[in-house]
């Protein structure tokens, strides 16, 4: 190899990043790191930063944990990477930009007569849980699948057992 | 020299360091001759440097073996699966030779339920075993350790990838087991039988280190405490739990009885409202992993603010610029940080973590040595001020984490900065490079590291020089890790002796020949020159082509036979090729 790019066409090269970020809420945009590959790919550089595998597996922030999320009245299902989110109203929010519609933040908050929708959990042990009771961590590691329940489908619905 | 054999015997048994007792017996014949039949600690580098069956022959009353394996890099991911580092060659002479083997200590190695099995079977007295950064065994394995090992002293599992089929491993353990000083199962996912192990360590009176793994609930550590409170070390399981006052309260009193805890680690899934249960014992901390604790900085400042104690902290970048800060106002004693970085893969900082941290800590604690430290920015400056501040840092490992990011200030290389480092902290002995850095910064490292033991390189440097400055001037490295770095062969050709004095170089992704590889093959008979090429076909590749990644280290065992079809150590004597 000869002499080498010249500083300013390496930083230009670093700061093109994958476009987007994640599924689901979050919103933010995200910049991977690419290490100008050899046919000038964007790749992830391989081992890099230099963070033990073991440690990478172990904080739980940086293992994904996608969720399939069903809403009343939606044609398809959707997923979402709870580990975006940091509480509830986070994910209140990027549900309501995943479905187009406003309400579920709040039906999370407060178990209000007036709030349009209900979201609830299937957990580990396969009951349908509403969402917020327990701490925030504790119901990214037992949530499985999210459903959203608008008041006007629920009426006369099994919650348990049931399926999309 | 006229002393007998029994007195010389006594003098050595007071002499334990390895490098100590290898200068002993170069002296003369006799004291070779006496110092090989009473050693009885062996620590081996790099297990492909000498082999099992020369080390028995050498070292015949031998009671504590170390053995690694994989080199470095493979912690990231850059060793291919395969590599090698098998312990069972080594196990199958031990277990002939050494009936009276009582540790063995593995790092980077690649050990069977077989071989633990055939640890638990041949030696009856032992005591300790720790692998470290371990593959390719299972519970399995750990059950015939559990229930064959009938004074287990020690059974330290850490960071080690273990298939884990079930908790069931733990209920091995017979009821006449009493001897159990330390048990780490953190790395484990699977949950053992909470009265198996309650029971384990109510009947373990000497136990002074447990470190639970993450299935181990919040709202059952109390119980265990209570029966163990002559604790030193405890890493807990799983930091969260309902908020229930009961649990709460248990758990401040079963802490507040530990008088003894000097480190904790653990902390996973952390909930803060159940940190100030912890408080009682902060006073006498030493040291704190919260290296898995995801907690923001305010949280984290009250725990360490109450640790004046404090030696050695493990945390996440969650801590952040003000609770380093913190740290730096409290903790006088401290002498090794490691700051981990919450998010690593995103370019964009989610904390307020910079060089400003790591500065602060660097005025504030006279007694750091060790750092461990990565961040997203860095300057000159800073970096030539914890030079000043700290001169007697013996480890600096830093991760700017874009590569090749210049100082964010003046856009500059960092040369000059770790220039700094090198210059001011004369014991360096471990140096960790990132960020913008062109030939200059090995000038610079060649002329003042003379401490320098270990050197790793990423996407560094501008041609040869570079590392022709490392080789040619730092006179006590013994290991050196690059990747992604301009150097090529005339580096290496230059430097060829050099390479003897060393443990082991490591290059992947930089522009070393395939011919090269060859040349100094042949020049350095006792150097094995592994090339690793997982694209295949290394038979037919032309002489000028770049080897992927290469592997050199010294040996006095030949070359190695238990390679994947995607390695091969460079022919040392072509007329004998088959």
């Amino acid at each position: 190899m000869g002499p080498h790019e010249g500083l300013g066409l390496e930083i230009t090269e670093l700061r093109l990043g994958l476009p987007g970020g994640s599924g689901g809420g979050g919103g933010e945009k995200k910049r991977v790191f690419s290490g100008g590959g050899k046919n000038g790919n964007m790749d992830l550089v391989v081992g890099w930063p230099p963070v033990c595998l073991y440690k990478k597996n172990n904080i739980c922030h940086v293992t994904k944990m996608y969720v399939k999320v069903s809403m009343d009245g939606a044609p398809f299902l959707r997923k979402v990477d709870l580990s975006c989110f940091k509480g509830y109203s986070e994910l209140g929010m990027g549900l309501e930009k995943l479905f187009g519609c406003s309400g579920i933040g709040e039906a999370m908050k407060e178990e209000s007569e007036s709030c349009e929708y209900t979201a609830i959990y299937e957990d580990k042990d396969g009951d349908w849980m509403l969402v917020g009771d327990v701490p925030w961590l504790m119901f990214t590691e037992t949530c499985k699948r999210l459903r959203i329940k608008r008041r006007s489908y629920a009426n006369g619905s099994r919650l348990h057992g049931t399926n999309t | 020299m006229g002393f007998p054999e029994e007195v010389l015997e006594h003098v050595f048994s007071f002499i334990t360091s390895h490098t100590d007792r290898n200068v002993v017996s170069l002296v003369c014949k006799s004291w070779y001759e006496i110092e090989r039949w009473c050693r009885r600690r062996i620590f081996v580098g790099n297990c492909y440097a000498v082999s099992p069956a020369m080390m028995i022959r050498r070292f015949p009353e031998v009671r504590s073996v170390e053995l690694k394996g994989k080199p470095h890099f493979a912690d990231f991911n850059l060793v291919p699966d395969g590599w090698g580092g098998y312990f069972y060659p080594w196990i199958c002479e031990m277990a002939r030779a050494y009936p009276w083997l009582e540790e063995i200590k593995l790092k980077r190695m690649v050990v069977t339920d077989d071989n633990l099995e055939l640890i638990s079977k041949s030696f009856k007295n032992f005591k300790v075993l720790v692998l470290s950064s371990c593959e390719g065994f299972s519970t399995h394995g750990l059950a015939a350790i559990a229930a064959n090992c009938r004074n287990l002293r020690e059974l330290d599992l850490r960071e080690s990838e273990v298939e884990d089929l079930s908790g069931h491993w733990l209920s091995h353990f017979p009821d006449s087991c009493t001897s159990l000083q330390s048990l780490n199962m953190s790395c484990l996912s699977s949950e053992v039988s909470f009265s198996a192990l309650q029971r384990l360590i109510a009947r373990s009176p000497n136990l002074k280190t447990l470190r639970l793994n993450r299935a181990v609930p919040l709202e059952k550590l109390s119980t265990l405490l209570r029966r163990a409170p002559q604790l030193v070390e405890l890493g807990t399981g799983a930091y969260s739990a309902e908020i229930r006052p009961d649990v709460y309260a248990n758990l401040t009193e079963a802490f507040s009885r530990c008088k003894e805890v000097k480190g904790l680690s653990g902390f996973w899934d952390v909930l803060p409202s159940y940190l100030p249960a912890i408080y009682s014992v902060c006073s006498r901390l030493t040291s704190l992993n919260l290296s898995y604790a995801t907690i923001q900085s305010p949280d984290v400042t009250k725990i360490i603010t109450q640790c004046p104690n404090l030696q050695s902290l493990s945390v996440l970048d969650y801590i952040e610029d003000t609770g380093l800060n913190a740290l730096s106002l409290s903790c006088k004693d401290l002498r090794e940080l490691r700051v981990f970085p919450s998010d690593p893969f995103v370019a964009n900082a989610n904390v307020s973590l910079t060089e400003q941290g790591l500065v602060a800590v660097s005025e504030g604690c006279s007694k750091l040595q060790s750092v461990l430290y990565f961040c997203r920015q860095m300057s000159n400056s800073a970096l030539t001020t914890i030079a000043k501040n700290r001169p007697n840092l013996t480890c600096f490992r830093l991760c700017i984490l874009e590569p090749r990011a210049p100082d964010y200030l003046t856009f500059e290389p960092l040369d000059v900065g770790f220039g700094a480092i090198v210059e001011h902290c004369k014991q360096l002995q471990r140096l960790s490079l990132s960020g913008l850095l062109t030939d200059r910064v090995f000038e610079y490292i060649g002329k003042w590291a003379k401490k320098l033991e270990m050197l790793s390189i990423a996407f560094a440097g501008d041609s040869d020089l570079g590392l022709h400055h490392v080789l040619s001037g730092c006179d006590s490295l013994r290991k050196l890790e690059i990747r992604d770095c301009p150097f090529g062969d005339k580096a290496l050709l230059a430097n060829v002796s050099k390479l003897e004095t060393m443990r082991s170089l490591w290059m992947s992704s930089c522009s070393v020949s395939l011919g090269a590889c060859k040349r100094l093959s042949q020049k350095m008979p006792r150097l094995n020159v592994e090339v690793i090429d997982e694209q295949g076909d290394l038979d037919s590749r032309p002489d000028n082509c770049h080897v992927e990644k290469l592997y050199i280290y010294r040996t006095v065992a030949g070359p190695r036979f238990d390679m994947p079809s995607f390695i091969r150590t460079m022919d040392q004597n072509p007329t004998y090729r088959s």
